[in-house]
């Protein structure tokens, strides 16, 4: 520790802090996890398959991202609509 | 083509997932395209070092069973954007990784890829062994210690006889000493093993030494790869044997005891 830690270490958002904010918002989704099974393979199948019975679409093109947070976690799916208009479908849901 | 360059050391503990995170992240600094992949199925860690534990969506067990496309489990580095991750799973177990899989995986990275660079488990069990299977190149991490240094010379002989490229006959996996938690203090009060030791009895290239640093947890409990801490003594020596592994000519520091100023004497302070 050098000596300017010393006066660091008196405010909140030290390192330790934010290592314990990460750990309870990823453990808290992994605990989930352990009791129920991984939804989101699932989750997007269907929901493809949902979209393929009206597009053609190329299941390659299919983009699901996640953020976890703390009281809200965001999970958008992208799915890229073929065609001369190039369309495509966002869906986002929150939990 | 990529070239594969498997992070491991028999040993667990050592060091393996940080200096992944800070090669892996040097390497893009340095422009390359770069994926690195976590190994350690059951046990993954890689995703929390680099800091994008709350993106993990698919792992690379989706991807071998067929439930996620290879393009949908990589997961792009915010940072550096030619850094890509690929999680392991948290909930299986690594006999879901199978060899033809991690082939496939390893075969696909390498059409647009540089560098992929492979976080091998502890051990010399089923996933360290995928880990390496792959490599053309090994970074073995040893720490100044006697069960370290005897278990990479262990897995320096699992490179020579169950890597594919022994298995095939063909050149051997490069291999390339990484000495970390090196103490310079403590190695000249006789107490931790001389890097001259080090080299005399493993006898493969250095790559580089990583002293002990309190740096390297104040990175991890931030989920930034060290070797962008440009303060850090160990940020610094990453960045250097990512220089010397491009070809770079780069002089070894902090191998010497630093002699203490005043202030670091009287607060006790140690390495940055
Ligand atoms: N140069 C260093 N200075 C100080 N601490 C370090 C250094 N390198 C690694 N560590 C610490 O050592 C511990 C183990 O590091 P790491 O997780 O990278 O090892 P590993 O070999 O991947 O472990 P495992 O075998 O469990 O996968 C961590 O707490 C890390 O912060
Ligand atoms: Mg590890």
């Amino acid at each position: 520790m050098s000596w300017l830690d010393f006066f660091r270490a008196r405010k909140p958002d030290t390192t330790a802090a934010a290592a314990k904010e990460r750990l309870q918002i990823v453990l808290a989704h992994e605990r989930i996890g352990r009791t129920r099974e991984d939804f989101l393979p699932k989750l997007q199948q269907e929901i493809v398959a949902v979209v393929a019975k009206y597009v053609a679409i190329d299941p390659g093109k299919v983009n699901v991202s996640l953020d976890r947070g703390g009281d809200m976690s965001t999970l958008a799916i992208e799915i890229d609509l073929p065609g001369p208009a190039g369309d495509r479908i966002r869906g986002a849901a929150a939990s | 083509m990529a070239e594969v360059i498997v992070v491991t050391s028999g040993k667990g503990g050592v060091g393996k997932t940080t200096s992944s995170a800070a090669f892996a992240t040097g390497l893009a600094q340095r422009g390359k395209k770069v994926v690195v992949i976590d190994f350690d199925v059951g046990l993954r860690n890689l995703d929390l070092i680099m800091g994008v534990e709350r993106r993990v969506v698919f792992d690379i067990v989706n991807v071998i069973q067929g439930e996620a496309r290879l393009n949908q489990a990589l997961i792009r580095d915010k940072r550096v954007d030619t850094l890509q991750i690929l999680p392991a799973s948290q909930t299986r177990d690594k006999d879901a990784l199978t060899k033809e899989g991690v082939g496939q995986i390893i075969e696909e990275l390498a059409k647009d890829n540089d560098y992929i660079l492979c976080d091998s488990p502890a051990g010399i069990e089923k996933g360290a062994l995928l880990a390496l299977y792959f490599a053309d190149q090994a970074i073995v991490v040893t720490n100044p210690e006697v069960s370290s240094v005897r278990d990479s010379d262990r897995i320096l002989g699992v490179l020579q006889s169950k890597s594919k490229r022994a298995e095939d006959r063909k050149e051997p996996v490069k291999e390339h000493l990484l000495v970390t938690r090196y103490d310079p203090v403590r190695v000249e009060k006789g107490e931790m093993l001389k890097l001259d030791d080090i080299r005399e009895i493993l006898a493969i290239p250095l790559l580089g030494v990583i002293p002990e640093s309190e740096s390297v947890l104040r990175a991890s409990n931030t989920g930034t790869p060290v070797v962008m801490d440009a303060e850090s003594v160990a940020g610094q020596a990453y960045k250097d044997a990512v220089g010397r592994f491009l070809g770079d000519k780069v002089e070894h520091r902090f191998l010497e005891a630093q002699k203490k100023g005043l202030f670091s004497r009287l607060f006790g302070g140690r390495a940055a």
